[in-house]
């Protein structure tokens, strides 16, 4: 009987690391959030349910002025897990909790669609969502485009990762994996002049290399949806 | 001293470990001596240093690139003279300390020097895509990605080019790091009996230009062996004209390519030089 209260006493909590976004405002913050609504503004949703840490380092805000800027991130849809950098916020129940002991990881590059380095000052609007990168995508390399349709002209490495939350479009090899309508869109394809790739995904179906036909390695291959199947084939 | 010439900071880099960087290092470096170009080559493998032994410098290191970038000595006093070609130098790396004691600006400073002193900086980069890599890469004109034919090194190569894309000084001010890839250990009757890869896909899937092709060969390991680069200990042999072709392109100048021959035309050569 007592060994069983022990048991119970003994109850362990185990602790995770996970890898977020760490956001460092630089003041003023009004600059710093207009940088910010450019960066979402050439690609959207990039942060939309991703943690997001806030490093308070170089702001030095007040308890108040950083519930403010917490709420000003969730008006964008951005959600803030953390706040790190400081000693102690005083006083403010409403701010996320204090981490401590992150470390650092590589940056993010955020994906640059061809048409925010065109200085065309009109076509804001009505510009269909999509990427072309006219490089190869080397290994270790990833392109996240969740407003639409990526098209690579080179190669994607092994080890490279292409998500979209269209269609994928690649002129080259594809050696890495590539994920499709990564946003939910069943409608989604990928297209690859030569297939070689590691794992093919549309929304949360998705199939690796073991399980991909031999018959379509080197060759042209597109992969869809047929209602829950993901169906690759070759193009002829 | 060179006053008048731009030096050329050159990294050689991999990714992988063992595919032949410190060889190769020293080998060009010494090629590029020989031709008359005043060469350092600086080893970034702090902990791990070796191009020091390739070079058969290894009795004569007092002060490393640590003790220059803390302070502790000069550039002047940490430079070894080569004693076979008065045109090399070596500047060697500290075997007690780790990549961390390496600073990024403490390396800025040393090449910013070094390129006042020399024709070319060959910075020999220690494996992997940490620290030691990064900096080594860091400042680099050129780059030689050395790659062995089989498809790990392959990828690991293809991992590095992307980083010298986005993390060298060069990348980041919108300029690109001229890239060259040398193939090493090649076996051209294994490549004929598809047991690696051969030069078309390697060349396929990293899409940059081919420096040159050095042939798996014993007189490398033999130069490695007595600490002399194997351009100067057997400068006739099979990889040391390869690896002079490649240092002839790496200047600039229009050589044909040469893929080491298949095992047939060797035997045919052996063949007919008995029967003569």
């Amino acid at each position: 009987m007592s060994s069983f209260i022990c048991q119970r006493q003994s109850l362990t909590f185990r602790a995770r690391s996970y890898m977020a976004f760490a956001f460092a405002p630089q003041p003023p913050i009004e600059d710093w959030l207009a940088d910010l609504d450019a960066t979402l503004e050439r690609s959207r949703g990039f942060f939309a349910g991703h943690p997001v840490v806030l490093d308070l380092s170089s702001a030095r805000l007040s308890p108040p002025a950083a519930a403010q800027l917490v709420s000003e991130l969730e008006a964008r849809n951005i959600r803030v897990l953390g706040i790190e950098g400081v000693e102690a916020i005083a006083g403010e129940a409403k701010l996320p909790p204090l981490l401590r002991g992150g470390r650092g990881a590589q940056d993010i590059e955020l994906p640059e669609p061809a048409a925010a380095a065109a200085p065309g000052p009109t076509l804001k609007k009505s510009e269909p969502a999509s990427l072309m990168i006219d490089s190869p995508v080397r290994s270790g390399q990833s392109v996240v485009f969740i407003d639409g349709d990526v098209t690579i002209l080179g190669s994607v490495g092994s080890g490279a990762e292409i998500i979209a939350g269209g269609s994928i479009h690649i002129y080259g090899t594809l050696r890495g994996l590539a994920m499709a309508g990564a946003a939910g869109n069943p409608r989604a394809r990928i297209f690859c002049h030569r297939f070689e790739g590691e794992l093919l995904a549309i929304g949360s179906h998705y199939k690796t290399a073991d399980e991909i036909e031999d018959s379509l390695r080197r060759g042209p291959t597109q992969a869809w949806l047929d209602g829950n199947t993901l169906k690759i084939s070759a193009m002829n | 001293m060179s006053e008048g010439k731009s030096a050329r900071v050159l990294v050689v880099t991999s990714g992988k470990g063992g595919v032949g960087k410190t060889t190769s290092t020293a080998a060009m470096g010494a090629a590029l001596a020989h031709l008359g170009e005043k060469v350092v080559v600086v080893d970034f493998d702090v902990g791990l240093r070796n191009l020091d032994l390739v070079l058969g410098a290894e009795r004569r290191v007092v002060f490393d690139l640590i003790n220059v970038i803390n302070g502790v000595a000069k550039l002047q006093q940490a430079l070894i003279r080569d004693k076979r070609l008065e045109n090399l130098y070596l500047l060697p790396a500290s075997q007690t300390r780790d990549k961390d004691a390496l600073s990024e600006e403490g390396v800025a400073k040393v090449i910013a020097e070094l390129r006042t002193k020399f024709d070319w900086i060959v910075c020999d980069s220690p494996a992997g895509i940490e620290r030691g890599a990064t900096l080594a890469m860091r400042h680099a004109d050129a780059a030689i990605i050395v790659t062995n034919p089989e498809v790990s090194s392959v990828r690991d190569s293809d991992r590095i080019i992307g980083l010298l894309d986005s993390k060298t000084e060069r990348a980041e001010r919108g300029e690109c790091v001229d890239k060259h890839l040398l193939i090493t250990r090649y076996h051209p009757w294994r490549a004929a009996r598809g047991e690696m890869l051969s030069i078309e896909d390697v060349l396929e899937i990293l899409s940059i230009p081919l420096l040159g092709i050095i042939p798996e060969s014993e007189e490398v390991l033999r130069a490695s062996n007595v600490g002399s680069p194997v351009t100067v200990n057997a400068a006739l042999s099979a990889p040391a004209r390869a690896y002079f072709d490649a240092t002839r392109r790496l200047k600039g100048e229009q050589i044909p390519m040469q893929i080491p021959n298949e095992s047939r035309g060797i035997f045919n050569k052996l063949f007919g030089r008995k029967a003569a």
